[in-house]
């Protein structure tokens, strides 16, 4: 693998079962992936971006092909390796920011750090900063209901970041968001791109969210298509 | 924060459920505490009955008398140490229906038989000497307010004296104790000669018998050798150990036993059938954030504890607080049926098998939507919502 390359597809299948009927998704699918890279993957509802985040994220599993990450092969693993490999590596950040509506920002937040061995007052620094990186300092106590799209969206970026991870995987991260706060989002996930080098992998149908990527590629029908001029 | 915070959130996510379902299992273990403490009470007489004492009652049934003359030739049996005997009375003080348990005794050998019966130095011998004295059990004597000295009286709702009239005069002598909290002392004890010297229908009999073997192991053989001795005879014999013969006393009611698993098994089983249907929508309610937390690296097996022990957190919640009202319940009840039911007490063995249910009740009702969440495919939870 390329000593800049932070992932690496390689010939990756994918198909699934309905009803008898087999339906591929990838056929020999290769794709690079450099560190300190912000991706946008774009391309039209069907064409497989979502199943590409998936793969990359190890929620999913290929159905052929080989999957490397930091040198180490991750589409060989069985499902409890995954979540520890998920929880030492990536980052989330969903459409619908997916917070636990029962939990406070700050408690939120610190979700992902209950997978470390963090002391308890090591994680309450971590979430701290996290939130401060995000302008939600003085919303730590808050409830997610009493947040709006943005602030919710910023806690979730939060929460992606709080256990340093060497990977940003964002599904569609404006697409519930006015195009104010989207772009407040993209600037905030340029700046970790730029500032704290993280590796950003975006998928979005929106041109002016790829717009803040670094480079943006385009898939259709399961394979990548050169960007029209 | 840790993963028994997160426990705790979810389950007080929905206050009004949680009420309700800790309700439902609150009701289950009021049931369960008073119906075993009460179960508990009708067996004490046969849990604290001695190993190797035996009874000994007419064939017929245990209403029928045997003549005294039995006493001495099953004294004569080999393996035999203590015999004494001793007859019902049926009385009450004052009124039918203050029933005071009252029984005829031989005075010489009765405390021999019944070693658990503590008294003070000398009382027994005083009271051998006084026909009319009669020993109360320290339980009854607390509950009725008596003391040595005082002259009571008892009457009869079975017998009456030659003199006519139902009532007995007695001199408290003594007040026996138990050698420890379970022993019964609610009743009280008089001269089987002085009964039978003074009741209308007088002779040379007695109700029943009652020994003690030299070892337990010895126990169906010396009962055997007693029954054949009077076989033919025209009072025919039983001899059953006293722990059989109390539960037999017992089963006269019914079978305690079926009746008591029938009331908990059903409230148990409408209560597990509710709650356990109320934890799997509550899990299928979270299925996106069940999703969200394999996604951050949370391990199935991990989701899969948490989700059985909030299950076990609700199950002790309502559990503990059903056991604690059971207990303040069956505290108050025993105030008021002492005289009938004078060891009700909800204790600590109750408690244990209390808290053992409450585990097995929530992981019976935890395990379905435990499994449903150790098994959720990420994808198909993000396609569900």
């Amino acid at each position: 693998m390329n000593d800049n390359n932070i992932f690496e597809l390689k010939q990756v299948e994918k198909s699934f079962n309905k009803g008898k009927e087999s339906i591929s998704i990838f056929e020999e699918l290769n794709m690079n992936i450099k560190q300190g890279e912000f991706l946008a993957i774009m391309g039209p509802s069907g064409s497989g971006k979502t199943t590409l985040l998936n793969l990359l994220g190890g929620v999913d599993q290929p159905t052929g092909g080989e999957v490397w990450f930091d040198d180490a092969r991750i589409d060989s693993l069985n499902e409890g390796q995954l979540a520890k490999w998920r929880a030492n590596n990536i980052g989330f950040i969903f459409q619908f920011y997916n917070l636990m509506p029962m939990l406070n920002a700050a408690r939120n937040v610190e979700l992902p750090l209950l997978l470390t061995n963090l002391s308890g007052s090591e994680r309450d620094k971590r979430v701290a900063t996290a939130l401060e990186l995000v302008g939600l300092a003085d919303r730590a106590k808050h409830m997610p209901s009493e947040m709006s799209g943005g602030q919710q969206q910023r806690v979730a970026i939060a929460r992606a970041i709080v256990s340093d991870p060497k990977l940003l995987l964002c599904d569609e991260p404006t697409g519930d968001l006015d195009r104010k706060t989207a772009d407040e989002i993209l600037e905030m996930l340029q700046l970790l791109n730029r500032e704290f080098g993280k590796t950003i992998v975006m998928v979005t149908h929106d041109p002016s969210a790829a717009k803040y990527a670094t480079h943006t590629v385009h898939l259709d029908k399961g394979q990548f298509v050169p960007e029209e001029a | 924060m840790n993963d028994f915070y997160l426990i705790v959130k979810n389950l007080t996510r929905k206050k009004m459920r949680l009420v309700l379902t800790s309700f439902a299992i609150f009701i289950a273990f009021l049931i369960f505490g008073s119906v075993m403490a009460l179960n508990n009470a009708l067996n004490s007489g046969v849990e604290m009955s001695a190993d190797n004492r035996l009874v000994v009652t007419n064939k017929i049934n245990f209403t029928q008398p045997l003549p005294i003359a039995y006493v001495s030739k099953v004294k004569s049996v080999e393996g035999v140490k203590d015999v004494t005997y001793a007859n019902w009375f049926g009385g009450y003080y004052q009124e039918p229906a203050n029933q005071v348990i009252t029984m005829a005794v031989d005075p010489d050998s009765y405390f021999d038989v019944y070693s658990e019966l503590i008294l003070e130095p000398g009382v027994k011998e005083r009271w051998q000497k006084h026909r009319t004295g009669i020993l109360v059990g320290e339980r009854m004597a607390q509950a009725k307010n008596w003391k040595v000295g005082d002259r009571i009286p008892v009457s009869s709702n079975i017998f009456s004296q030659k003199s006519g009239g139902h009532t007995w005069e007695f001199d408290i002598d003594g007040i026996f104790k138990g050698q420890d909290k379970q022993t019964d002392t609610n009743y009280m004890v008089f001269h089987h000669k002085y009964f039978m010297e003074t009741q209308a229908w007088g002779g040379d009999y007695v109700g029943w018998m009652i020994f003690t073997t030299t070892d337990s192991a010895l126990n169906e053989q010396v009962a055997k050798v007693v029954d054949e001795r009077f076989a033919n005879s025209a009072a025919e014999t039983e001899t059953k150990t006293e722990k059989a013969f109390n539960k037999a006393f017992i089963e006269q009611i019914g079978n305690i036993g079926l009746i008591i698993f029938a009331v908990v098994f059903m409230a148990f089983f409408i209560i597990l059938v509710v709650v356990g249907n109320t934890m799997v929508l509550a899990i299928r309610e979270r299925t996106g954030e069940i999703a969200v937390l394999k996604t951050l690296g949370f391990s199935s097996k991990r989701i899969f504890n948490m989700v059985l022990a909030e299950s076990c957190l609700l199950s002790f919640l309502g559990g503990v607080l059903g056991m604690l009202a059971a207990t303040i319940i069956v505290k108050g009840a025993s105030a008021e049926l002492a005289s009938f039911l004078p060891n009700l007490i909800l204790g600590q063995s109750v408690w244990l098998q209390g808290l053992a249910y409450m585990l097995l009740f929530g992981l019976i009702t935890g395990i379905i939507p435990a499994v449903s969440a150790l098994r959720l495919n990420i994808i198909t939870a993000f396609n569900r919502i």
